[in-house]
């Protein structure tokens, strides 16, 4: 089999890309799962909700890219607050699984009222105008587009590991996960906190969709499918590591492109066949711990 | 930290059985006046597909404390096998159904290995990433028709003289399948394994403790669950006469996950009860477009925030009965 070398590289940056929305989304909910202990199953409507808000901010407000790559997130993240303060705070204490029923039912009620006014159908979102074109690589053609995303996203994922495993803040949560009551005695407010890290880990997934927008197109759905190709995610990585989450993301995207290459018929399913095989060699997941 | 899932206090275990058969005649004569009373038949079967499919969800949810996010590939694994061999081998239909729920069982049995290897908030990410596999593969699968799935399939004789055609006799066949699987999860829940399941849910490792392989006890529920999901998969084959890819979807999963806990998880009646009010607002709203979705979502949030018993769970709780 020869191996045309400007395709591979090609289906490996698509591959890559794809790794770098796994690596924001699946970072954004083990933060998230350390703090409140849910799996928040409405990633992916906000991840959605991110993408929009850039819509939105152009075509109504006239403001562009380079802001809604700042506005959105934040927008978002505050939305994301208020869902904690209003209905996720009430479920302390009780059964895990109960933070899952009710961010699947927040996921419903996103996705379906935006599928109402918007439709299946994708909204196009120009990429700006300083990141078209693109650069002649010599063995490939590398949009400069995808590549800003691939860094930008790499950029933002360390920033965050750094923030949460090397500054005194993330010395705060990181002892808040471990004994939230503990350092409430210590004078912390801890369910401000908890609402501050709910509010980063959505920023996060509307960050990626923001930067998915001129890619992927704006979808309603766009983020209920991959939000399923992230959950085997983290079960292959684990929530235990911020670093883990990263990399594992990044892995399993070129993981994909690869596979889009070989064999595109199993492009879609190699992400799970890959979780079913870590499951049998190493149920922990590759970096997580026993649960 | 509370459970999925309370028992509701039982002052003897006479009185509860008691409780639970009287409940269990009142179903069954409802059920078997239906035709009398003009109600359209066809909704109470599709209903009745559907609550046998929660039951067997809440067998393992509601008993074991293992909440699966991806029931539906039972149900969309036995449908497309029992219309296949309906259809292209031509099998009568009570072997086009044995086909069905061995296809469920052999995939409970392939699954289960995989996803008991880990619990609680895993479990559900793990069922829901097996369901999406087998979503993509049933996709690509030539037999299964993708899209289009299968339609138009021959409903036959059963036993060789009860016409499936006739919808009332096609309505008692379902009914009975539906009886059938009730009781046998009736059964296993008042069995030494289901008190065993119950034990697992509330505190697994004191389980562990006592001497009793818990992977063994869940993946046998998990195994069991899929198996009666999947007569419910092959029963719904003749009501539908179709086979599609909305049943092996992730939304068919979360909506068996709605009906039951609207009914009651751990509840012996709530998924049937559930299930009808599901499928009923289904029908009403059919109209709505996406705002159905929008809805269940609601009743999802609503459920969880304020009402975790569900219909039965609360009507139990009152009475001080167990239902």
């Amino acid at each position: 089999m020869s191996i045309s070398l400007p395709a591979l590289s090609a289906q490996l940056l698509v591959g890559l890309i794809n790794g770098s929305f796994y690596a924001l989304l699946s970072l954004g909910l083990a933060v998230i799962f350390g703090m409140l202990n849910i799996i928040n199953f409405a990633h992916g409507a906000v991840y959605m909700m991110g993408a929009f808000c850039a819509y939105f901010l152009l075509n109504i407000f006239g403001i562009g890219y380079w802001p809604a790559l700042i506005i959105a997130p934040i927008v978002v993240g505050i939305f994301g607050m208020v869902m904690e303060r209003t209905m996720l705070k009430w479920l302390t204490g009780l059964d895990h699984l109960y933070g899952l029923l009710l961010t699947f039912g927040l996921a419903l009620i996103i996705q379906g009222i935006f599928q109402n006014y918007f439709g299946s159908s994708g909204l196009p979102y120009a990429i700006p105008s300083e990141l078209q074109g693109g650069m002649n690589l010599g063995f490939m053609f590398l949009p400069i587009y995808r590549g800003w995303v691939i860094v930008c996203s790499l950029v933002v994922c360390i920033a965050t590991w750094y923030a949460i495993e090397r500054t005194r803040l993330g010395a705060y949560l990181r002892a808040a996960t471990e004994n939230p009551t503990l350092v409430r005695a210590f004078g912390i407010n801890v369910p401000r906190m908890i609402t501050l890290t709910y509010g980063l880990g959505v920023g996060l997934a509307a960050l990626a969709g923001v930067l998915s927008a001129p890619i992927n197109q704006v979808r309603p759905l766009m983020g209920a499918d991959l939000i399923i190709v992230v959950f085997a995610v983290v079960v292959i990585g684990g929530m235990g590591s911020i670093m883990g989450s990263i990399i594992t993301g990044f892995s399993l995207g070129i993981i994909e492109g690869l596979t889009k290459y070989f064999y595109p018929e199993a492009s879609n399913t190699v992400v799970f066949v890959f979780m079913v095989l870590v499951l049998l060699v190493k149920p922990a997941g590759l970096t997580g711990r026993a649960t | 930290m509370t459970t999925l899932t309370e028992d509701t206090p039982r002052s003897s275990d006479n009185r509860a059985i008691g409780d639970e058969m009287i409940g269990f005649i009142v179903m069954a004569v409802l059920l078997a006046i239906v035709p009398l009373t003009g109600i359209y038949p066809f909704f109470v079967m599709q209903g009745l597909c559907f609550a046998l499919m929660a039951c067997a969800f809440n067998l393992l949810v509601g008993y074991g404390g293992l909440l699966s996010f991806g029931h539906a590939m039972f149900l969309g694994t036995a449908g497309y096998c029992s219309a296949h061999a309906l259809k292209v081998w031509g099998l009568p239909p009570e072997l086009g159904i044995v086909v069905g729920v061995i296809a469920a069982a052999g995939l409970g049995i392939v699954t289960g290995v995989v996803a008991i290897r880990r619990q609680g908030i895993y479990f559900a990410m793990i069922t829901l990433a097996l369901s999406q596999l087998l979503y993509f593969i049933y996709l690509q699968a030539p037999f299964t028709h993708g899209e289009d799935g299968i339609q138009g399939i021959p409903q036959g004789k059963m036993f060789g003289f009860l016409d499936l055609s006739d919808p009332i006799t096609l309505y008692y066949v379902i009914m009975f399948g539906f009886l059938f699987g009730f009781l046998v999860i009736y059964r296993v829940i008042n069995s030494p394994f289901g008190e065993v399941l119950k034990s697992i849910r509330e505190n697994e490792q004191r389980a562990i403790s006592l001497g009793y392989k818990t992977d063994h006890y869940k993946f046998m529920a998990y195994v069991l669950s899929g198996t009666l999901a999947g007569l419910a998969g092959s029963l719904k084959v003749f009501v539908a006469q179709n086979a599609s890819l909305t049943d092996v979807h992730w939304t068919m999963s979360g909506e068996i996950v709605l009906m039951t806990l609207v009914g009651g998880l751990g509840t012996v009646f709530g998924p049937v009860v559930g299930a009808f009010v599901i499928i009923a607002m289904q029908q009403y709203l059919a109209g709505f477009g996406q705002w159905v979705t929008v809805i269940q979502g609601a009743i999802f949030v609503v459920c969880v925030l304020t009402f975790r018993r569900g219909v039965i769970g609360e009507i139990a709780h009152y009475f001080k009965r167990s239902l």
